[in-house]
Order: structure tokens, then sequence, then C-alpha cells
């Protein structure tokens, strides 16, 4: 039975998915347009995060700091991955980058299974956002409402990087025009390092945070890797707030969907997307020519 | 070169051939190599799969992540029939399963492909998803959810006179070897057909495969529809091999193992994904059993597909065949090389041909050809084109100058309806040609050679030249897929006439990527030619060109431009003035001045904005 509350509180874990969605498809859709490297291991590189923390909360205890050690660790691995592999593919058609870091990800998830078996791990909320909080008009889980907060902190630093910052400003020329900007002298080989850590450190950071919400297993990160693509084209490639904006609307399409029959809510995502290609091709937020 | 082709028509026969003794030897042979016939019989079922993905990702050069939507479909289909419906006829079932994948690949593709490149990826990702959840769901009452649908039976055929049964492991072998022959007869006929020489144009360059005249999008959607139809029917069979067809069909996994077998086999050679499949079973058994690796042989085989990304991109029968190269061709690349010296020296057979040359519509009727009224284009605030009237009479020879900026490359793409005009009117022909598509206007007869090079790379100069031709030959959308390429009457010849044109008959199979820089000038120029139009823009065609390569190329059109109407940018004034009847002076996108060229290089206007600076660093 659907009741007012239950509306209510699936509106709220609608806007929990959808900020960490938005964060997650902020750190593909940054990476795609600067580099023009569309990121098939990004779902990956949001399990290898929850997992990072899962791994630091084991040995330390700390919530804090398992979150700052998802988030470096992605960053590092991002850059690995950058200057290892990545960077030897922006000269080489766009399918073998979906090939290659399509690769990765498998090789990502193996790894994991390798070390951690398949068995799914937890990993409690800290104890200050522990339990529940009264809203007044529901109950609803403390963590939830931190995630919200926390997710939003994190995009508000994304976006002073991003439109505050000299690198900002590169990055936001390249999405533009990565030629021009490429003939301006600018180091753009020490750019496209640094992007591709933060767009993976955006997700690694969103796999921690997400963590306690769910149990974590190898292969998680291919359902959001899904969900990701489809907040990317619905907001718009290239597009910080479109990013923001698809997040929003994928989040609350699943939660209330999920609601009502949790097996049509792909389904309802999937119209959305259609709707959106069919009316604005080029997403909500997007800019014609940037793919 | 008519050696090679007839070379191509024995090897044709040779891989039918080939292909039916190796199947018809797998059975005596492949047992005493320790192969299991269900393993056989599964590497058959995604060989199978994998034609069509070849077709779409390895010729059209679209990847998609989800043909698992379209195996589980067509699989799930046949099933259904056969276990829930009471369907008797395994043939029959197995066709419907194809056929509804197909048409469920039709709706997928219309939505997929409104987008291209990284958005296409993306798309097909999603829909892999949405349909496995359909499946475990909304449909789960018809598809058996996560149990499948169990007890499919096995295919027997009445004969007349005695009824085969396949039932399983050997027996079953028969009839998936069949449907895969059948399988790969029908996919080398599309690859060598004309739709699959157009399938290569749009993997090489989409845009220009538009802008010479075929309805890329039509094309594309052929080529997905096809790839579905063989997932379909790889699908069907798969729950004929297993007596039970599995809902992880639908899953993301398969369309991935899919792709990882096709890379490793080899993109773009029908055979790749059969091989692939081979290895990967192999690895598995290998890895699993015998090095006792367990669930982390899919670590290694990961890493395996990194590597081979990296390193040998085009898979093992690539490898191979680039090695084959690397070994025999010294010799013919040397010979290509003498042949590359040759056509320098034979200009004057080329103005024999030209004179020859029969251009479409009767050149010399009198009147306008194009006329543009009051074309104006602004982006933004930046006003590109404004006011511009223009008109152009049948055979005439006519050139555009005006300083960098002004506004000629803007006005070209506006005739040929790459970008819409701002406000204003373009007749071609006596018909309103506004807001058409490129590739509509270049049927018409209108088209382009660009500014900067727009080739299909990766073919050679001949075909670049046949693809242009075609667009001419078959219209913008046909669908002779069983169709002879060589068949169609009149390419050959008109392919010939071309390359003679362009002076590119010395070294017609030379991959553009082997050509020098004026060769590819003079192939791009072909392309456009190529469709016999009548009318012919030339953006720049002198562009980047050695003082040499300027003075032969002049010639080139001297003789192309007989019988012709062409319209010709460039900066090289004497080159040009020297070519055209007329010049039109374009100066900050308005119309400046038009006039003979010894009226515009005496006009004083023209003189005082254009060649200012010149007459007062003389003086």
């Amino acid at each position: 039975m659907i009741t007012w509350s239950n509306f209510v509180s699936q509106l709220f874990n609608g806007l929990a998915l959808g900020a960490l969605l938005a964060l997650i498809s902020s750190g593909l859709t940054i990476i795609y347009g600067t580099l023009g490297v569309l990121n098939l291991a990004h779902g990956a590189m949001f399990m290898l995060g929850g997992y990072a923390g899962y791994l630091a909360y084991d040995r330390t205890g700390s919530f804090v700091l398992a979150v700052i050690a998802g988030a470096l660790f992605l960053l590092v691995v991002g850059i690995v991955m950058e200057r290892v592999i990545i960077r030897y593919f922006y000269r080489r058609p766009p399918e073998d980058q979906l090939l290659v870091t399509f690769g990765l990800s498998i090789c990502f998830v193996e790894i994991v299974r390798f070390f951690f078996s398949s068995l799914s791990k937890t990993v409690p909320p800290p104890k200050i956002f522990a339990g529940i909080t009264n809203l007044g008009f529901m109950f609803y889980p403390t963590y939830r409402l931190a995630v919200v907060g926390v997710v939003a902190l994190a995009l508000i630093a994304l976006f002073l990087i991003l439109y505050k910052t000299r690198l900002g400003l590169i990055v936001r020329a390249g999405i533009e025009d990565s030629v021009m900007v490429d003939s301006l002298g600018i180091n753009v080989d020490r750019v496209f390092m640094l992007v591709f850590g933060i767009g993976a450190m955006a997700a690694g950071f969103a796999g921690v945070v997400n963590a306690p919400v769910v149990s974590l297993a190898p292969d998680m990160g291919e359902a959001i890797l899904v969900q990701t693509f489809v907040v990317v084209v619905i907001g718009g490639v290239g597009s910080f707030p479109g990013a923001v904006l698809g997040g929003l609307i994928a989040g609350e399409i699943i939660s209330i969907t999920s609601m009502i029959n949790p097996g049509y809510a792909y389904v309802m995502l999937f119209a959305a997307m259609t709707l959106v290609l069919m009316v604005r091709p080029h997403g909500l937020l997007g800019v014609k020519g940037r793919e | 070169m008519n050696a090679d082709r007839l070379g191509n028509t024995q090897r044709r026969f040779m891989v039918e051939g080939l292909t039916a003794a190796a199947l018809i030897a797998a059975p005596f042979v492949l047992p005493h190599l320790g192969a299991a016939p269900d393993t056989v019989n599964r590497i058959l079922v995604w060989g199978m799969f994998g034609l069509g993905f070849d077709i779409l990702f390895g010729y059209t050069g679209l990847l998609s992540f989800g043909q698992s939507a379209l195996y589980g479909t067509g699989g799930m289909v046949s099933a259904y029939l056969l276990t829930q419906a009471g369907f008797p006829h395994v043939v029959t079932a197995l066709v419907i399963g194809t056929v509804a994948a197909a048409i469920v690949g039709y709706l997928v593709g219309l939505v997929a492909l409104r987008r291209t490149g990284i958005y296409f990826a993306m798309i097909t990702v999603a829909i892999a998803e949405v349909f496995f959840f359909v499946e475990f769901n909304p449909l789960s009452r018809w598809t058996g959810g996560e149990n499948g649908l169990p007890g499919v039976p096995a295919p027997s055929i009445y004969l007349g006179f005695a009824t085969l049964h396949f039932r399983s492991g050997w027996k079953l072998y028969p009839f998936i070897a069949f449907l895969y022959f059948i399988g790969i007869v029908v996919a080398l006929r599309i690859v060598r057909s004309p739709v699959g020489a157009i399938f290569r144009a749009i993997r090489e360059n989409p845009l220009r495969a538009a802008a010479v005249g075929h309805s890329v999008h039509a094309y594309k959607l052929c080529a997905f529809v096809i790839g579905a139809a063989y997932a379909g029917l790889a699908g069907g069979l798969l729950g004929v091999m297993q007596g039970f067809m599995p809902p992880d069909a639908f899953m993301f996994d398969t369309s991935g193992q899919l792709v990882i077998q096709t890379a490793i086999g080899g993109i773009g050679t029908l055979f790749g994904p059969l091989l692939g499949a081979a290895v990967w079973l192999f690895l598995q058994d290998f890895l699993q059993a015998t090095l006792k690796l367990g669930a982390t042989w899919k670590l290694v085989l990961g890493l395996i597909f990194v590597l081979l990304v990296c390193f040998l991109r085009r898979g093992i029968i690539g490898g191979l065949r680039d090695l084959y190269a690397l070994v025999f061709r010294k010799g013919s690349a040397a010979r290509e090389e003498q042949a590359a010296a040759a056509p320098a020296a034979t200009p004057l057979r080329t103005r024999t041909a030209a004179a020859a040359a029969p251009s479409r519509e009767g050149a010399h009727a009198a009147g306008p050809i194009l006329k543009a009224v009051d074309l104006n284009k602004r982006y933004g605030g930046l006003v590109a084109n404004a006011d511009i009237n223009f008109t152009v009479n049948r055979g005439e020879l006519r050139g555009i100058i005006g300083p960098n900026g002004a506004g000629k490359s803007t006005f070209f793409k506006m005739l040929t309806c790459e970008v819409p005009p701002t406000s204003g009117r373009i007749e071609f022909g006596g018909r309103d040609i506004t807001g058409m598509s490129v590739t509509d206007v270049c049927q018409l007869g209108l088209t382009k050679s660009y500014q900067v090079n727009q080739l299909f790379n990766r073919l050679t100069a001949r075909e670049n030249i046949t693809i242009a031709a075609l667009a001419r030959l078959r219209g913008k959308f046909r669908l002779d897929m069983m169709g002879g390429l060589w068949n169609i009457p009149g390419l050959r010849g008109q392919v010939e006439h071309t390359l003679e044109l362009v002076n590119l008959a010395g070294r017609p199979d030379t991959p553009v990527a082997e050509l020098a820089y004026g060769e590819k000038r003079r192939l791009e120029v072909g392309l456009a030619l190529a469709s016999n139009p009548s009318l012919l823009l030339l953006d720049e065609p002198l562009a980047g060109m050695s003082p040499r390569e300027r003075v032969e190329t002049v010639q080139l059109l001297k003789s192309i431009g007989r019988g012709r109407t062409m319209i010709i940018i460039d900066h090289d004034m004497d080159s040009l003035f020297e070519l055209v009847e007329r010049v039109t002076v374009l100066q900050e996108g308005r119309v400046l001045v038009e006039g003979t060229p010894d009226e515009i290089k005496s006009n004083a206007e023209v003189q005082e904005a254009y060649l200012g600076g010149v007459r007062e660093a003389a003086a």
C-alpha cells in the first residue's frame, strides 16, 4: 500500500540515490568531455572505492579514514591507469578506448573477487549518523540524510574546482574545444592525468559513502555504470550541471517506480532516456557537437 | 588489377569451400584432439552470434554492448514456442525467433541510432540492462523468470522416407554446423555486396558517406537488424543445444563475452568470433581444470584481453594477416612504387579520357543551374554571409575568391546543405533545395570536394571511388545485400573512368593511408566526380600543394571542367584565373563584385579591398 509517508521517504531515497549518481556521473562526464575517453571501468572504480573503504574501516575502525582512503586510493588508481594505459589510447579510435576500459573493468572486478571472494561485505555507518531521525512527519535513516549532505558537499567541491580554479578553466575549455586548448601552449598532458584522477576519485568517494547503505559485491559496479550512462544521456555529455540534473531525475525515477513495482524501475528509466533522445537528442543541458 | 579481381572470385569460392570442408571434417578430427562435442556446438553458436556482431562492429564500426538483448529475445521466443505454445517444428520456431529478434532489433536500433559514437555505446548498454530486467520481472510469466525455459526439444527433420533426429552432442552437430554454414555464406554475400561496401565506408567516415549520397542512418539500421537476426538465431540454437533456455543469455556478461571473443579472434574478419569463442572456451577449460585456477581464470582472461587490445588490436586473424603481408608482400610493394612513378607522365591520356566525359544532364542546355537568393548565415552575433545573390549557368566555370574569413567555405556549406542558412533560398536545377539533407542534394547532382581531405582511409583508392559511384548508380538506399558488387551495370566503367580522370589509374589498389598528399587531394576530387554531378563545387583543390603539383592539378581540373559546371574556391589566383570564366569576389560575407578574370584583375574596388596590400607594397 502506498502511503503518504512511504512516498515521501521514497522521494528522499531518490534524492540520496540521485545525489550519488550525480557525483559518479560528473566524474564520468568530465573525463569524457576533457579526454574524449568513455571510461567503461567507471562502475568498477565505484566498486573499488567501496572495497578500499571497507578495508580501511576493517583495519582502523574509523569511517572518516575509510572515506579518505577510498577517495585517495581511486585518485591513485586513476592516475596510474591514465599514465600506464589510457594515454596511449587518445589517438586510437574510440572503439579501442571502449574495449580497453571494458577489459580493465573485468580485471578490477576479478581482482576484488580474488582477494575478497564473491560474498558481500558490509560497512556500518559511523556512530554519529547511526539510527533514525524524526523529521517531524516521518522517521528516516540518519545516515541516508548524511549521504545527501556529504555528496552535496562533494559536488560543491567539484563545482569549485571546475569553475573557480585554473585547472577547471582548462577542463571546461577543453570540453568545448580540445584542439584549441592544445594549441594555446597548455600542458594538456598533466591536465589529462589530473582530470582522470579526479574523475576516478569522484567515483571512489561515492563508492565509500554508499557502502553503509548497500552491501558490497564485486559486480556491484555494473548496475551503477548503466545508471550513470542513462544519467549522462539525459543530462548531456560533458555537462556538469547536466550530470547533476540527470542524476536527480534518474534517482527519483528509480525510487518512485520501485515503490510501485521494482521490476519496472529500469523500464521507466529507459523510457525517460528515450523520451529525452526524441525531444532533445543532445541531452537536457548538453550542447550540440560535444560528442 | 583484373588478375586481382579474378583472384578474388577464386578466393571467394575458396572461403566457402574451406569452411564446408572444415565443418565436415570437424567431427572426425576434433574428438582425437580431446574436444567434447558440446564444446564444439557451443563454439558454433557463439560463432553464429558473432557473424552478425562482426558485420555490425567490424564492418560498420558500431560497437554495441547490447547484443545480449537480441540473443535472449530470439532464444526466448523460440523456446517459448517450443515449450509453452506446443509448437512442433524446431526449424520454424528458430525462424520465428530470428524474425522476432530482427523486429526488436529494428525498434531498438531506431532509439540507439538516434545518436552516434559514444552515445550509441552507452545506449546499447542501457538497453541490454533493460531487457534483462524486463525478462526477469514483467515478462517472467512467459520467460520463466530466473528459472528459464526447460524442455526445449531437439530438432528432427522428416525427409519423407525417414526422420533425422538431431538429439545432442555429435548427433546435434550436423544441424548446427549446417546452419552455421548457411550463416557464413549469407554473411560473406552481405559483406561482398554493395551494401557491405557502404558499411565499410560508414565505418571509415560516416560524414563523407552521407555527403557522397548514401543514407547513412538507413544503412546503420540495416546493419543493426542483420546483427539482431544473427543474434536471434544463435539464441534459439542455444536453447535447442542445451534443451533449456537460460535466462542469463540476457545478462550484460553475454554481450561482454561476445565483444571479447570477437576482439580476440579478429574484428572485421567474420571468422574472428568463432576463433575467439574457441580460444575462450579452451582457456576456460585449461585455466580452470588444468591449472586449477578456479574462478581466477576470468582475471587471467581479462589481462589477456587488455594486453591484446593494447598490442594486437586486430586480433589473432588480423595479426596473422599482418604477418603474412609482412613476409610475402615485399615484392608487390616494390611493384606498386614503380606504378606510382608512372602516372605523372600520362596527363595526355587523361585529357582524352575527359573529352569523352558524359555529364549527367545535357550540360550545354542554357539557363541557370544554381541560384542563391538573399542568402544569410549568422553564428550568434557573427555574420558569416549576408544577402548573397548568386547565379551560375549550366556549363559555366566559376571561381570564388576572397580573403580569409570572407565566408567562402560557409557559402559552400550552405549550397551543399551541410549547414542551413539563417535566411534565404537556394535553388538547384529549378528546385528549391533549402533545408534538404546533404545526401539528398548529392543525389540530385550537387556535390563538393572538401578543403580538408575527407576520405575513407583504410580503403583503397578504387574502393573510395566505388563508394561514391555506388551512390549515383543505386540511389541513396537500396537493400541489394545478396547481389555482387560488380554486377551493378556501369559501375566498373564509372570507377575506372573516374580513376583515370584524376590520374590514379596507376595505383588503384593502394590504401589511402599510403597515398602521397597530392594523390589524396586528387582522390578527394575524384570522390566528388565519381557521382557524376551536374554541378561540382571544389573547395580549395590546390590547398597545400607544391608548385609542381599545382601545375599538374590545374591541368587536371581543366580537363575535368570540360563539359561540366563547376564552382571553385581557391587562394591561388593565377591558377584560378587561368581555370575559370567568371569570378565572384566575396568580402566580409558579402558579394563585392562579379566579372571575368580580366575585369576582376583590373577592378579598382577589388584591388582596393582585396589586393590593396599588394599595390601599396609595390608602390
